[in-house]
């Protein structure tokens, strides 16, 4: 899986030449409702949920504190 | 030839625009971005209630520098799962973490262990560090401590823009290192639960595990209206791993299921050796984590799809699957957003619902399996959440915004013996937010 995913993210790099905006296109990618994490205690309660009821975590960053959550 | 031009032309105005309102910027970053927020999360049949207030404020620091903190406190009480298994007809006895006490779960009930409860401050630092004009260092801490546990974390993320800012490179190097401190001390891996003040099976007052996470990452914007992030997690997790609170059920016939019980063998006659037929979980010590994250948003003018998809791997045999997706339905002067989540997972190699006599432990106690746990956690489950938010944003750049949830969780536990299967987690959650710039 890692080689396949290394491929895609360099394939994505050398392919990502062709996309894009201008910086005058971005009106709406500026926008708080388009940010990757447009709420942050929406992310962070919902890892920490999820976290302590299910067997995987991660994959958005690196980071964060953990706990001894039952 | 002309268009290209006027796309010239349009890019020195536009930086032209941006350098005369980069003082404005600044004095605007001087003020703090807050977000406050309260949590509150419940489960069904008298399991775990959560209260989870926090608050979360950054500023920018000189032109390009950011400064992030975050305080979150937590208060939980409850009952929650200790591993044995519900059994018709039978009631079982158990003795609580600290070995001094002892409660009984009535016949066909689930065993939950209602001494838990806990009270939990965490405190997080992301200071943004400028490198250039297109590269940047987030350095973060994070320390967060309970009664009996300490998580103590630090984290470096590198991010360069190329291809005009539309592709972002993110590289991040994660490393926590947690104690736990048990109530009544770290049971010793797979002795018998005691009966109640006839001396706990400790092997330790704290145990520690080292987590580090490699994380290599790309953002890309694909068009005026969409944004792409694709990232890979390496995880490796060394040290105690296993759930200090959690046991499994010794049983002598796995038809029935039943806690061996009385005088054979003579190791589980409790009333002579003080063993009750349940022994303490045990995991490896070692984890490896493959994690493939991809989000994709959309706009469509007025509304927002946020969509996201993560594949899970570990070397403990768990894969799983997490869609997510919301729709931000755009009102007049505010928003509407459900939310949909499914996840799914297989259980771990050493899930077990039992250990059998005669095959998985001796007469004398001694386990001849490897690792065993009974945490519904690490059973084959899936897990449905349908959520819904109301967002009002207000004046001043502030935003006030409910949102609410129910979660189902169901666990697999394969073919076990009428009765005996994990129920259905059901829980709600309710989280108010608002915020602000001070």
């Amino acid at each position: 899986m890692i080689r396949i995913t290394t491929l895609v993210l360099l394939m994505m790099l050398a392919g990502c030449a062709g996309m894009g905006v201008e910086p005058w296109e971005r009106d709406l990618l500026a926008k708080d409702s388009m940010q990757l994490t447009p709420d942050y205690f929406e992310n962070f309660y919902d890892e920490h949920i999820y976290f302590s009821k299910e067997a995987s975590s991660g994959g958005q960053g690196v980071g964060g504190g953990g706990c001894g959550c039952n | 030839m002309q268009l290209k031009k006027i796309k010239g032309r349009m890019a020195v105005a536009t930086c032209a625009l941006l350098q005369a309102t980069s003082p404005m910027a600044s004095a605007a970053g001087s003020e703090w971005d807050v977000d406050t927020s309260f949590l509150y999360y419940g489960e069904a049949d008298g399991r775990v209630q959560a209260f989870e207030p926090a608050i979360h404020a950054g500023r920018a620091l000189g032109d390009d520098d950011r400064i992030e903190l975050r305080l979150v406190a937590d208060a939980l009480t409850g009952a929650t799962p200790n591993g044995a298994y519900a059994i018709d007809g039978v009631a079982q006895t158990f003795t609580t973490p600290s070995g001094n006490s002892s409660y009984t779960i009535a016949p066909g009930e689930q065993p939950l262990d209602d001494t838990f409860h806990d009270t939990r401050i965490a405190l997080g630092a992301d200071y943004t560090q400028s490198l250039d004009r297109m590269s940047r260092i987030i350095w973060g801490a994070n320390l967060s401590t309970e009664y009996d546990y300490l998580a103590l974390g630090v984290s470096a993320n590198y991010a360069r823009d190329f291809n005009n800012r539309n592709t972002t490179l993110n590289i991040g190097l994660g490393f926590n290192n947690d104690s736990v401190d048990p109530e009544g001390g770290v049971p010793t891996e797979f002795a018998p639960m005691k009966v109640a003040d006839t001396g706990k099976n400790v092997s330790g007052d704290s145990e520690t595990k080292t987590i580090t996470d490699l994380m290599i990452g790309v953002t890309q914007v694909v068009n005026r209206k969409t944004i792409v992030q694709l990232n890979l997690t390496l995880g490796s997790v060394s040290g105690y791993q296993n759930d200090p609170y959690k046991i499994v059920t010794v049983t002598a016939d796995p038809a029935t299921g039943l806690p061996v019980n009385g005088t054979d063998p003579s190791f589980f006659d409790s009333g002579v050796t003080g063993n009750l037929p349940y022994v303490y979980e045990k995991r490896p010590d070692s984890r490896q984590k493959n994690i493939l994250f991809f989000k994709a948003m959309h706009h469509l003018e007025e509304d927002v799809v946020d969509f996201s998809y993560r594949y899970y791997s570990d070397d403990w045999g768990i894969n799983s699957h997490t869609l997510g997706l919301k729709y931000r339905y755009q009102l007049a002067d505010s928003y509407l957003q459900p939310q949909v989540r499914y996840y799914s997972q297989s259980a771990a190699d050493f899930y077990r619902h039992n250990l059998v006599l005669g095959s998985d432990i001796d007469v004398s106690g001694n386990v001849l399996v490897d690792y065993a746990s009974h945490d519904y956690r690490l059973a084959e489950s899936e897990t449905i959440t349908l959520g819904l938010k109301y967002g009002m944003p207000m004046a001043n750049d502030s935003e006030f915004s409910v949102r609410a949830g129910l979660i189902t969780q169901s666990v697999n536990d394969g073919a076990v013996p009428a009765g005996q299967e994990t129920p259905d987690l059901d829980a709600m959650m309710l989280q108010v937010n608002y915020s602000f710039v001070w």
